[in-house]
């Protein structure tokens, strides 16, 4: 019974995702025409060749996995603790995700262990605002905004910390945790893996998702065993925020902002809501990301400034317009 | 529908140190429309959340047909007992018609979609609670009437053998208030269903309960007839103020006495 609105908004998403993509291979240092990518495509080992197959396609895949799986956490995570305003960056996920990261690096662990030590942080993190902030009645959403924000300052400062006690010359390459950078992230199978499995396993508790959202009493009365859907959901935003983390650092916003805007666009039903948000997520990071790596060529940005640029102001925007709406009524 | 029974067993609730029951031995049958009533904080709403299986009791047991709650997995006690919760709030948008929906839900598997005759249900629910052309309004531009409305048309969604309904009159204008409680009456007596409702109003509890449920102080308890029950006396010493019974022809209805009008 997919609505044949809906519908209509997947394509246009779908169309924008490809899109995006092109805009991202087209761009860059040297700019290619349509047809020298094309020659590009067909001649990997030609210099051009070299510099899509191995520098532009990966780093736009990793840019839309990263950006498909932030959005879709920030989702759950809204859910989760019923709120429109939680997201992996603002709740300190990533940052406890990015230090645990960081510290086994430090540590000089061998790059296979680093992705399981990010899931570990993002677990711990987010269980700590879970066991702080749930609570009822309506100052819930005020505790949890304040501890999220706490708990993601003091990650912060860990990772300074850590960042200050390193060597100079592994400080660069180390600040990316703190920023979110996709110079270095390439799109690793795994995590393409991870993405489809929590999207399906998503979708398929997509009706459950929609009772949660209206109050844990509420969910349970409407023969959902809350408990165990909670962990589900705890454990499936934490593996796509780790990953995310693992793969481009801790980019901010993207998490908070897609969902709200779609949410606009095509409801809070999540059995649409999480493709859109997975499709506009990838597109806003593949975007964001061709902006980081062209307004001050050749010098690159890391994403995590752009989105944040561009996501404070829309958000602000975007509140205006929901009490405008909402004062109109 | 299978008639239900709901079965306490030396319920005791409480809340912090304040006992609501003590020891409830009580059994709702199919056919009946119990009234709870009780002062401000009695824990009518605990005791409901208690039959609801959402809270464990401290002693004592809830069955629904000779099965402890507890043991009842959440989805088949959704098809078989809803909740009217005494408030909804709603974080996320959804709109009307997506909100009365929801009572399908233990209805249909994981990977079902709501079908036509789930939307027809739907509609016919949002008709009867008046709220049919506002179908498409966001949930969280409804007033307090409206939201209330339409949480009763969910629950008639849901359409369950049991309903617990908390306050269900609540914001609810008199024509609204009657078509409520008929319509539960209707189901109880015509259906064999059984019906428990928190009422502030001992006057919907005369006209349309067969059977009331006072909760005094410290955790004693009334049970009995509505018209049994439905006195002066009880009642004086359940809201512990002056009451005043009118005759009228629909039976003895009741009122605070008004101690400060003029003569």
């Amino acid at each position: 019974m997919l609505k044949t609105s809906h519908r209509t908004v997947l394509i246009l998403l779908c169309l924008l995702a490809v899109g995006s993509l092109l805009l991202a291979t087209l761009l860059g240092s040297e700019n290619f025409s349509l047809t020298r990518l094309m020659a590009a495509l067909q001649q990997p080992a030609s210099l051009d060749g070299q510099l899509l197959w191995r520098l532009r396609l990966p780093r736009a895949g990793a840019g839309f996995l990263v950006g498909a799986m932030l959005a879709i956490a920030g989702c759950l995570m809204q859910v989760l603790l019923r709120n429109p305003l939680a997201d992996p960056y603002i709740l300190g996920v990533s940052g406890g995700s990015a230090l645990f990261a960081l510290v086994g690096m430090t540590l000089g662990l061998s790059a296979s262990l680093i992705p399981p030590l990010a899931l570990l942080g993002a677990l711990i993190a987010i269980l700590m605002v879970f066991g702080l902030a749930r609570g009822a009645g309506p100052w819930s959403g005020t505790r949890l905004l304040l501890t999220g924000v706490v708990t993601a300052a003091g990650w912060g400062a860990l990772i300074s910390l850590v960042l200050a006690s390193g060597s100079d010359n592994s400080l660069r390459g180390m600040l990316f945790w703190l920023m979110g950078d996709l110079s270095y992230a390439r799109l690793p199978g795994w995590g393409v893996v991870i993405l489809l499995a929590v999207l399906g396993g998503a979708l398929a508790l997509g009706r459950s998702l929609n009772v949660l959202g209206m109050g844990e009493s509420t969910a349970r009365l409407l023969g959902e065993s809350t408990q165990g859907l909670l962990w589900g959901i705890y454990f499936m935003a934490s593996l796509l925020t780790a990953t995310a983390v693992s793969v481009a650092g801790s980019i901010g916003f993207v998490g908070l902002i897609v969902p709200h805007l779609m949410r606009l666009l095509v409801g809070s039903d999540h059995r649409i809501l999480l493709p859109a948000a997975a499709l506009f997520g990838g597109t806003f990071l593949v975007l964001s990301d061709t902006l980081a790596r062209t307004v001050v060529a050749p010098r690159q940005l890391p994403v995590g400034v752009i989105t944040a640029l561009l996501g404070v102001p829309l958000f602000l925007l975007l509140l205006n317009r929901a009490r405008l709406r909402a004062g109109a009524q | 529908m299978a008639s239900p029974t709901l079965q306490c067993d030396a319920l005791t609730a409480t809340i912090g140190d304040l006992c609501v029951v003590a020891e409830l031995n009580l059994s709702f049958e199919a056919g009946q429309f119990w009234g709870i009533l009780g002062a401000n904080g009695a824990g009518k709403t605990t005791l409901l959340r208690h039959l609801a299986g959402l809270l464990e009791p401290e002693h004592g047991a809830v069955a629904l047909n000779g099965q402890p709650l507890h043991q009842w997995p959440r989805r088949p006690l959704a098809r078989m007992l809803g909740m009217l919760q005494q408030q909804t709030h709603y974080v996320f948008d959804a709109t009307v018609l997506q909100v009365a929906l929801t009572g399908r839900h233990p209805h249909l598997g994981r990977f079902e979609r709501e079908r036509v005759e789930d939307l027809e249900r739907a509609r016919s629910a949002l008709a009867a609670m008046d709220l049919l052309r506002l179908e498409s309004r966001s949930v969280t531009a409804l007033s307090g009437g409206e939201a209330r409305r339409l949480a009763f048309a969910a629950l008639q969604v849901q359409d369950t053998a049991v309903q617990l309904l908390d306050e269900p009159t609540n914001h609810l204008d008199f024509r609204h208030q009657v078509r409520l409680m008929s319509r539960v009456g209707e189901q109880v007596y015509g259906q064999q269903r059984l019906a428990l409702a928190a009422l502030h109003d001992v006057n919907l509890a005369a006209t349309y309960c067969s059977h009331v449920l006072l909760l005094h102080e410290q955790g004693q308890w009334q049970a009995g007839t509505a018209t049994e029950l439905l006195r002066e006396e009880e009642l004086e010493r359940l809201y512990q103020c002056p009451i005043t019974a009118v005759e009228t022809p629909y039976g003895t209805r009741f009122h605070p006495t008004f101690s400060d009008t003029p003569d």
